[in-house]
């Protein structure tokens, strides 16, 4: 058992190689990768500018290049587009319909159009769609999208149909609150291929009453679930969340403003993931990892996400054990 | 391709085995060695079931197909290995047939994965402490390495040797020399140049002697020869194979120091507990990672009251023993490890920071890191040594089968706990339930058990009761244990510490054991 | 992969139409029994192997389906173990379509479609009298061994109303009932619930049917109808496989040329020239030849949906080994060498009759190792689906085929590049195909001289609703909308009309005074219609048009697949409008809510993923533009 692993196996194989070479190994030169595949540059307009990105670019990364600001929902940097929630689309010079910045790849000569009355109105109905079917009291970024496009989703009226259903908490680290679920795919991705590859959840049903779920809606106690979280952190809305944070908002005590995030490395196995600790009054109320590091990509396992709690435990409550 | 063995990495190291998954679905075949058919196992291309500890004969029979089938890659043979022709030798008479009876796999299993390895573009061989927990558990390692350098898998992007880190920093501990033979930077304290250098920069002069390793500490405990011990973060009294000869030492000692965040079982036999801060999130300084990857640790919450940062303990207690050093800083520590370890030259908190952690060695302020090792091997003319090829020969398992014990009783983790769970104790898992001997399905029925039901579990060192899993994942005649809840079932009552000599590690992976039916507790 | 299963187990009828789909167990690690050592020592498995083998999963659900009448966790579970397909997958795709229950159900399910054409026949009325004699829908009736259900459109619209009765078991079973009255629905569904079905599940009827039967003219409907069960000789008597023969002469260029020359536009809706795909597949013959991972596949889309259409079906039933000399020719000029037929799930006779006539063009050499001598190798396979409109799109199709859900994909890529398994593919549709062979023996350049410069050839329209004579019928490109009503024998119903539909749910309604346009592509085009798929659906002046465009509605929120936002959302939102719209209790005004419709069909056209979300607002627009509905 790897409590005792001391000895590294560079030692190891340099103790068995009798007598133990005392000398160094010498330096050599830096080892390389092998050299990526050139990329031509592709050039397009953006509102009337030009703007040039490397071939298979999206429309979005010339768009965030140029410093347009694209909203977003469904997508995210560490996974792979799935171009459902609609709110990226933009219009684009000979194509019948709006296209989604996110996926759509950058070809020469292409001209985009990112705020006009097309455009706009598209991303206003699918905040409206979204906002009048969903909770997105606790989406951070709805609110500032709302107001840019004047959604109202109040319009379609008091009766409008809902995808409003009871909060799922069946384990002590998870809390599923699918009332506020776009669909979005992300924490499917992230279940999936995107990196955990567990696939205890998958989009299920059909239409409106399409749902994240796992096979016939079990428990996730019963199901693949292996809590890493990776769904939590990808999720946009809200309606995965961590108990800990769920039980401080039940009790009006989750402050952000109040938090502090520190990044460190995880105190389990020897992969070195990076901990993003979010703390708030000298506790640890969350944990996260930054999505652009090469280790994580933003995911944690089990234990790296949830196994803080033996620091916050008062000593004197160790010793009586 | 990818070559898991003794590692159940889906479970011990879930975000390298991200890493897997998308060389996967890039197309990268996996085969896993293992005695289990685990959750690692049942991603791979084929999954080899050998016995527990034949590793070292299911190696040399690949061996021995690889260069039969002219699979060998002889150039890089030639260029940068010594000891080939012993070592071809050697492994002649580790047939396929051989292994099949020593390892219990197929003959026809082994051929594949000989040929997958030696055929594939690029190889990664990756294990764990089912290598390295047995009682010759270097052997087992230059069994592997000596595929590797059969096939030049080795030295070049996409190919090597890698041994899966168990702890976050059991590199780091390494690197910084806490290890029987080195200084920090894997300088040999009984080369008189590098431990000249540090006895030069630090003012004191440095036992010219190479020290002990755990298992040699109990030894020299049971000799006599060591009364006084200062441990910090280890909890050998839970942790230590046959743990009670493990315990009957510890509390022999004349004195015993425990640096610790928890009053471990170590703790309660000793004179003095010093409460110390969470190394990860309670102070700062630097961690090493499989990769080699150096990082920083931060610290993101204050430590409770009373509770001292582990640089703070020994600089007090320096100073209590005469040599004032000032008042802790972590990055000056570091600066000065950095003056002292080439290896570690290039990496200033700034770079760490600036790059997410750099791999050593890094020479200087310019140097990127190293992706990965041994490129030298490919250098014309070659540069430094060459890489020996080593005779290794099978040697099954110390604690042998018999009437008596006639189950195989093997270890690991599980993917929600860690070791003696001091930490991992602590969180509600939901996919914790009351820790279990896990056996095969058959076993239960032969022994007339059902689920949930407490048995009793005997070695030839001790007996522990614990409640009965199936698992289709073993098949009859082997049984699984974890170490994750002593204070339920106390795994290393049973295991046996039959030490290899070269590394100090017990062969926690292989204990002989009955199962007894029994109604009374 | 590492699969988590419940413990819910498979029942043995479970496992057995499982293993029968699939052979059986290769492994007590794919649900074989313990006991074999060899097991316990080694395990093949792995991605490749899973991936190679998950498009045997819609197989596999609808073995359980026939087997049980619905489909359990255990027999989930099963299935993912024999698959390597983790169980919230399995379920996230079982629960997609329409035709498997995860409930338990009765073991005899009818289906009565309650869509708009049976609506002009009486549906309404025939469920009000089944819920009177077998009590509300769902609900188990006979003894509880049977239960009914409405249904979206059957495609027996010619035939209207129209009811399928599914009977599952060892031997499950399907028959077909339309025209359907309370009397015969109810004696069937007995029927079924006592395991005593007629064995045929349809009889085709020309004179229901085909109305031009036994004219000379026809060339796409000429054999359809003439033998009641098609058999290759009589096809080879008719002329069929001179085309195939004369295309292996021609070789794959000689082939593309004709077809070039021909003209031919997609006949399933989106009019694209049949040429342009084949040739994007045989421009890539250097690389197919060259890496042996990369293949070309060819689909007929036979999964006909759209309500109002029924040629299809029609063609399939009665000439299948014309769609299968098609797919042959188009497969020597792509290079395919497998091909899929993916037929909708309700159509049990066209099933019968395309899986005889594989088995008998394979027998007699027209498929297989080595098509006709000609050295190259083609193998059909056919696929139904399972209820689910939206697998119409030829990506959404793909992912059914492919074992995942019917979800459509994001394009670029084109299938001619990435389609089916990610390889070049080309999708046809069923009447298409047929085309092929009839250009292959006219030459291109007279095929095109029929029709007008821009559509050419024969067209079959489905005409249904109030007409005299409903039924498929084949003109020329170019026939006026009135030249087709009075073949059909004009309207019946009331005998004034009110409104025609063109293309179905996705299509567009014109007005009695657009009764001159030319059914061409170009000419519907001009007064902001489509052909579409070629229905012309009647509505006389008794119709509530509004109930229509409901009826339309709560189709597109039936089968919207719910990826995209604005049409997940945008089809509930458009049918509430609508609701209150007819029930006259508007927010604001009318007006306001008619603004709002209009702004929702937007977006749906401009940000929905695919064509479904598309049109869902097009027969509601081209309504509006025209009429006065909710003065």
């Amino acid at each position: 058992m790897s409590t005792k692993e001391t000895t590294p196996a560079t030692s190891k194989a340099a103790q068995e190689a009798a007598p133990t070479p005392l000398i160094p190994i010498p330096r050599g030169p830096v080892p390389q990768a092998p050299p990526e595949r050139e990329r031509r540059t592709v050039e397009i307009t953006i509102d009337g500018q030009p703007v040039s990105v490397p071939e298979g670019s999206t429309i979005l990364e010339a768009a965030r290049k140029l410093g347009v600001d694209t909203p977003t929902l469904c997508f995210l940097e560490s996974l792979t587009p799935v171009n459902v929630c609609r709110v990226c689309v933009v219009e684009m010079e000979g194509s019948r319909t709006l296209v989604p910045a996110c996926s759509r790849k950058v070809e020469p000569k292409m001209a985009i159009k990112t705020d006009s009355e097309r455009v706009r109105l598209s991303r206003r109905m699918v905040l409206e769609f979204l906002a009048s079917s969903v909770d997105v009291s606790t989406a951070p970024q709805f609110a500032g999208y709302m107001e840019r496009y004047g959604a109202q989703p109040q319009r379609f009226g008091p009766t409008a149909a809902t995808v409003k259903q009871p909060v799922k908490i069946d384990n002590d680290l998870y809390v599923r609150d699918y009332s506020k679920c776009i669909l979005c795919y992300k924490c499917v991705e992230a279940c999936g291929v995107d990196a955990q590859n567990t696939f205890a959840i998958a989009v299920s049903g059909r239409g409106f009453s399409a749902s994240i779920a796992t096979e016939f809606q079990v428990p996730l106690p019963e199901s693949a679930c292996v809590y890493c979280g990776n769904c939590i952190g990808v999720c946009p809305t809200g309606a995965l969340m961590f108990k800990s944070e769920y039980d401080m908002r039940q009790a009006g005590t989750w402050d952000e403003r109040a938090q502090s995030q520190t990044t460190t490395i995880c105190p389990y196995c020897g992969v070195g993931c990076n901990l993003t600790v979010h703390e708030q009054e000298g506790q640890i109320v969350k944990v996260t990892s930054p999505l652009d590091h090469s280790v994580t990509h933003g995911n944690l396992c089990i234990k790296g996400r949830f196994g803080w709690q033996f620091v916050q435990i008062e000593p004197a409550e160790s010793k009586t054990e | 391709m990818i070559l898991l063995w003794g590692s159940n990495a889906r479970e011990t190291h879930p975000i390298f085995f991200h890493h897997v998954l998308k060389g996967i679905h890039n197309g990268a075949q996996l085969f896993v060695v293992d005695p289990r058919r685990t959750s690692s196992a049942q991603w791979a291309d084929k999954w080899l079931g050998l016995d527990v500890g034949s590793d070292i004969s299911l190696a040399n029979a690949m061996a021995r197909e690889i260069i039969a089938s002219g699979l060998a890659h002889t150039k890089f043979i030639e260029h940068a290995t010594s000891g080939f022709a012993a070592y071809r030798e050697h492994v002649e008479k580790y047939t396929l047939e051989r292994a099949e009876r020593e390892t219990g796999v197929p003959a026809e299993a082994i051929r594949q994965v000989a040929h997958a390895y030696a055929q594939a573009g690029s190889a990664q061989l990756c294990w764990t402490l089912g290598i390295t927990e047995h009682h010759n558990a270097v052997d087992n390692v230059l069994a592997l390495i000596n595929l590797a350098l059969l096939t030049g898998h080795v030295g070049r992007y996409g190919s090597g040797v890698c041994p899966l880190r168990g702890q976050n920093n059991v590199q780091g501990g390494g690197d910084m020399g806490a290890i029987p033979d080195r200084l920090p930077g894997f300088q040999h304290v009984e080369n008189d140049e590098l431990r000249g250098k540090f006895e030069k920069a630090w003012g004191v002069k440095i036992p010219p002697k190479r020290g002990w390793h755990i298992s040699g500490m109990l030894d020299a405990m049971e000799r006599g020869e060591l009364k006084t011990l200062y441990c910090l973060g280890e909890n050998p009294a839970d942790s230590e194979a046959d743990r009670h000869r493990a315990l009957k030492l510890l509390g022999g000692l004349e004195f015993m120091v425990v640096q610790d965040l928890f009053y471990t079982k170590t703790a309660e036999l000793a004179d003095v507990v010093l409460p110390a801060a969470a190394g990860w999130c309670e102070s700062e300084g630097t961690v090493t990672s499989s990769e080699r990857r150096v990082q920083r640790v931060r610290a993101a919450v204050p430590p409770p009251p009373g509770v001292r940062d582990d640089a703070e303990i020994i600089f007090d207690l320096a100073r209590r023993l005469g040599h004032d050093w000032g008042a802790p800083n972590s990055e000056a520590i570091w600066n000065e490890l950095r003056s002292l370890s080439p290896m570690n030259a290039g990496m200033s908190y700034a770079r760490l920071e600036e790059h997410g952690g750099i791999q050593w060695p890094c020479y200087d302020e310019q140097h990127p890191g190293e992706i990965f090792l041994h490129g030298r091997l490919w250098q014309e003319p070659l540069l430094g040594p060459r890489a020996p090829f080593s005779v290794v020969e099978f040697e099954p398992p110390t604690d042998m089968l018999d009437a008596q014990y006639p189950i195989r009783l093997t270890t690991g983790r599980r993917l929600d706990s860690y070791n003696t769970g001091v930490q991992t104790g602590r969180y509600a898992s939901p996919l914790r339930g009351p820790e279990t001997i896990d056996l095969a399905p058959e076993d239960g029925r032969q022994y007339n058990l059902h689920e949930g039901e407490r048995v009793r579990v005997t070695s030839r060192r001790g007996s522990v009761m614990a409640p009965v899993r199936f698992d289709p994942g073993l098949r009859p005649g082997l049984a699984f244990l974890t170490m994750h809840f002593p204070d339920q079932v106390a795994t290393n009552d049973l295991t046996i510490d039959a030490v290899d000599p070269k590394s100090g590690t017990s062969e926690f992976k292989a204990t002989a054991i009955r199962i007894e039916k029994c109604t009374e507790e | 992969m590492d699969l988590h299963l419940t413990g819910a187990r498979p029942t043995d009828e479970e496992k057995a139409a499982v293993d029968l789909e699939l052979g059986p167990p290769e492994s007590v690690w794919d649900g074989g029994t313990r006991g074999n050592g060899a097991d316990s020592r080694s395990a093949s498995g792995g991605n490749q192997k899973a991936i190679s083998q998950r498009h045997l999963l819609l197989p596999v659900l609808h073995a359980v389906q026939k087997r049980v009448g619905w489909i359990s966790q255990g027999a989930i579970n099963y299935a993912a173990l024999r698959l390597d397909v983790p169980p919230a997958e399995v379920y996230g795709v079982a629960s997609f379509y329409g035709m498997f229950s995860l409930q338990p159900r009765p073991m005899a399910v009818a289906h009565v479609c309650d869509d708009i054409a049976c609506m002009t026949r009486g549906s309404e009325e025939l469920c009000d009298e089944l819920e009177n004699r077998l009590g509300p829908e769902g609900v188990p009736c006979a003894g509880g061994r049977a239960t009914w259900l409405r249904s979206n459109c059957l495609g027996l619209c010619e035939r209207a109303p129209a009811v399928l009765v599914a009977r599952a078991g060892k031997k499950a079973q399907e028959r077909v009932l339309a025209p359907a009255n309370p009397d015969r629905v109810q004696s069937l569904i007995n029927d079924a619930a006592n395991d005593v079905m007629p064995a045929a599940p349809d009889v085709l009827n020309p004179q229901l049917s085909v109305p031009q039967e036994g004219s000379r003219k026809l060339a796409l409907l000429r054999r359809v109808g003439k033998v009641n069960a098609p058999q290759l000789d009589g096809y080879q008597r008719l002329g069929g496989y001179e085309a195939l023969r004369k295309a292996i002469q021609m070789g794959p260029e000689g082939v593309l040329k004709e077809i070039a020359a021909s003209k031919l536009l997609g006949r399933g809706g989106a009019a694209f020239p049949a040429a342009k795909k084949w040739e994007a597949l045989y421009t890539q013959r250097d690389r197919l030849k060259q890496d042996p991972n990369r293949k070309h596949y060819l689909v007929c889309n036979a999964d006909e949906s759209e309500p109002g259409t029924f040629k299809d079906r029609l063609v399939m039933e009665g000439d299948p080994f014309a769609v299968l000399e098609g797919m042959t020719i188009a497969a020597l000029a792509t290079g395919a060498e497998l091909g899929y037929i993916y037929l909708r799930g309700e159509y049990p006779l066209a099933a019968q009759r395309l899986a005889h006539a594989i088995e008998a063009a394979r027998w007699e050499g027209f498929l297989g190792e080595n098509v006709l001598g000609s050295g190259a190798r083609f193998e059909i396979e056919l696929r139904r689906g399972a209820g689910a409109y939206i697998c119409g799109e030829e990506t959404a199709l793909f992912n059914s085929i492919e074992g995942y859900r019917g979800e459509p994909r994001n394009k670029p890529p084109f299938p001619t590049q990435a389609g089916l398994f990610r390889q070049p593919t080309v999708v046809n549709n069923v009447e298409t195909l047929i085309n092929v062979p009839i250009i292959i023996n006219q030459g291109g350049a007279a095929y095109a001289s029929v029709g007008t410069e821009n559509s050419t050839g024969p067209r079959l329209f489905c005409l249904c609703g109030h007409v005299e004579r409903p039924g498929v019928y084949e003109v020329p490109m170019g026939a006026t909308l009135r030249q087709l009503l009075s073949m059909a024998g004009g309207i019946a119903g009331t005998g004034r009309l009110q409104a025609i539909l063109l293309g179905g749910a996705a299509g567009t309604f014109v007005s009695p005074k657009e009764i001159d346009v030319p059914l061409t592509f170009e000419g519907t085009r001009a007064i902001g219609a489509t052909l579409g798929s070629g229905v012309v659906m009647l509505f006389d002046d008794s119709v509530d048009l509004r109930r229509i465009l409901l009826r339309i509605a709560a189709f597109f929120r039936h089968e919207t697949c719910g990826q995209c936002v604005p049409c997940r959302v945008g089809v509930v939102r458009q049918q509430e409008a609508l609701q209150r719209l007819v029930e006259n209790r508007p927010l604001g005004s009318k007006a306001d809510e008619i603004v709002m419709l209009r702004e929702m069909a937007q977006a749906m056209r401009d940000a929905s993923i695919c064509g479904l979300g598309q049109t869902a607002a097009s027969a509601l627009e081209s309504a509006l533009a025209r009429w006065n509905l909710f003065a």
